[in-house]
């Protein structure tokens, strides 16, 4: 078996200061790695980095393709780099009108990503959403309204559905269910695990909460200043953290 | 090269703790533990609270680190293995019943207890049935089924953890005090279900504070007080 994405010493800075340095890791199909850190300490740069939004100063991101395997994406022509984010590729966004078209239907949201891959029949594209609505638990009699009539909890799941239309195989996730009250973290949390299990997706998950990452990933990054300080199995690391900073981070929880 | 038939071993194995935002102090917890289980054959902890015995169980199955030894369970070298070997082996061969259960919030029971299966690719309305045939061994209220087990009451959710854990056949299972605080009538039912696992070949490390439970189902004791760092200082 081949690693979906390997990412090799995958560094950037900003002028002088660092976002990410020497980042490396495998991530193998059906896992989910979840990175935690606090503000500023270059998650969100490294997954941008991951997702070819930001180009890395240095390193490589490897995806093994569809049809070429192994092909590092950050040396890939852009073209082609677009299409996987169409395709294999999906990012959500922590604010879901960063990942949506808020003028645009709920059934358009949906059915838009369908069509940027070549679907062109209207009712198989309806009915394709219809579907992807019901799963992400948004009823049928909401698919011609806009995303800004819905709720924060809605639009994010509304972001899911978009994303996950096309079968992506890789989903890059940055603090998905942060600003959602608890309620609703709770259902979008059994719905991304759902949906990770029976589509054998994998998923790169950027939080600052550890009950997420507890209840969703396999495996765990901490990073700090920029640096990852430890990692390892998501359980191994919250209940027997090596590093200090790790430690500080658990420790600090305030526990319910 | 020993033949060995043991399905989970421990050798030599050493931990301690390193506390470095309280002055770096390390606190030795485990040396030399020593530890074979064979198939069938289940091994029962014992030793004072504090002694290690779930800090050994922790680290079989690899939700602590160890320092140095060695821990082989169905032949993977769990010390050195990679994350998703150690997820492989926790997938398919070793189980562990912990003391609480931690579920995603809203998931019906009936979908928690049947997880271990769905995600070995088993057929959902079988992993189901299997589930549903558990709980009702549990004596849990069919009416509960649909709901999440986050707002059972204690006793519910520890037969909950268990019918998750004996869902899939594993090879080797982990038990920290699976009878504790249950009635006569479901703790029996534990006991039967943990010998049913001895019977098809399940080998089992568990901790029971239960003494009759332990004397029934267990079939050796480790005390794993010799496992001391001090006690091992005085011994050398």
């Amino acid at each position: 078996m081949t690693p979906l994405l390997q990412v090799k010493d995958v560094t950037r800075r900003y002028g002088a200061r660092i976002g990410c340095a020497d980042v490396s890791f495998d991530l193998w199909p059906g896992e989910v790695m979840g990175i935690v850190g606090e503000s500023g300490s270059g998650k969100s740069t490294l997954l941008n980095c991951l997702a070819g939004h930001l180009p890395p100063d240095e390193g490589e991101v490897i995806f093994d393709t569809r049809d070429r395997g192994p092909v590092d994406t950050v040396t890939m022509a852009e073209p082609e780099r677009r299409m996987l984010g169409r395709t294999d590729w999906a990012f959500v966004h922590q604010n879901p009108r960063d990942g949506l078209r808020m003028a645009v239907s709920a059934g358009g949201n949906v059915g838009e990503r369908l069509m940027a891959v070549g679907a062109r029949n209207y009712g198989a594209i309806r009915t394709s959403a219809l579907d992807w609505l019901g799963r992400v638990e948004i009823a049928a009699d909401r698919i011609d309204d806009r995303p800004s009539a819905f709720s924060g909890g809605m639009q994010q799941r509304l972001q899911i559905a978009r994303n996950l239309v096309t079968g992506p195989r890789l989903v890059f996730m940055d603090e998905p269910t942060g600003g959602l009250d608890v309620s609703v973290q709770a259902r979008l949390l059994d719905l991304l695990r759902g949906l990770v299990r029976r589509m054998g997706l994998s998923a790169i998950i950027v939080t600052h909460d550890l009950a997420v990452v507890r209840l969703l990933a396999d495996r765990l990054m901490v990073m700090k200043s920029g640096q990852v300080v430890e990692t390892g199995l998501t359980d191994q690391v919250l209940d027997d953290p090596q590093h200090g900073y790790t430690q500080l981070l658990v420790s600090s929880v305030l526990q319910v | 090269m020993a033949l060995t038939t043991a399905m989970i071993e421990v050798r030599d194995l050493r931990k301690a703790f390193r506390l470095h935002n309280q002055g770096g102090v390390e606190i030795p917890v485990m040396a030399g533990a020593q530890l074979d289980v064979g198939r069938g054959e289940c091994v029962a902890l014992v030793g004072a609270s504090g002694a290690g015995k779930s800090t050994l169980m922790r680290m079989i199955y690899g939700n602590y680190l160890a320092d140095g030894g060695a821990i082989r369970v169905a032949g993977l070298d769990v010390v050195r293995a990679a994350p998703r070997e150690i997820l492989q082996m926790r997938r398919e061969t070793l189980g562990y019943v912990s003391q609480f259960l931690r579920v995603v919030p809203r998931v019906p029971t009936i979908e928690v207890v049947a997880e271990p299966l769905l995600v070995l690719g088993a057929d959902p309305q079988e992993a189901e049935a299997r589930a549903a045939q558990l709980l009702a061994r549990l004596a849990i209220p069919e009416r509960l089924w649909s709901l999440s087990p986050t707002t059972f009451s204690g006793g519910e959710q520890q037969r909950v953890n268990i019918a998750r854990g004996f869902a899939h056949a594993y090879p080797a299972l982990l038990l920290d005090e699976p009878t504790a605080s249950l009635d006569a009538k479901n703790r029996e039912t534990v006991l039967c279900l943990i010998e049913e696992a001895k019977a098809r070949g399940a080998a089992i490390v568990g901790i029971f504070h239960d003494e009759a439970a332990r004397a029934r189902v267990a079939d050796r004791e480790v005390d794993v007080s010799a496992f001391a760092p001090a006690a091992r200082a005085e011994a050398l």
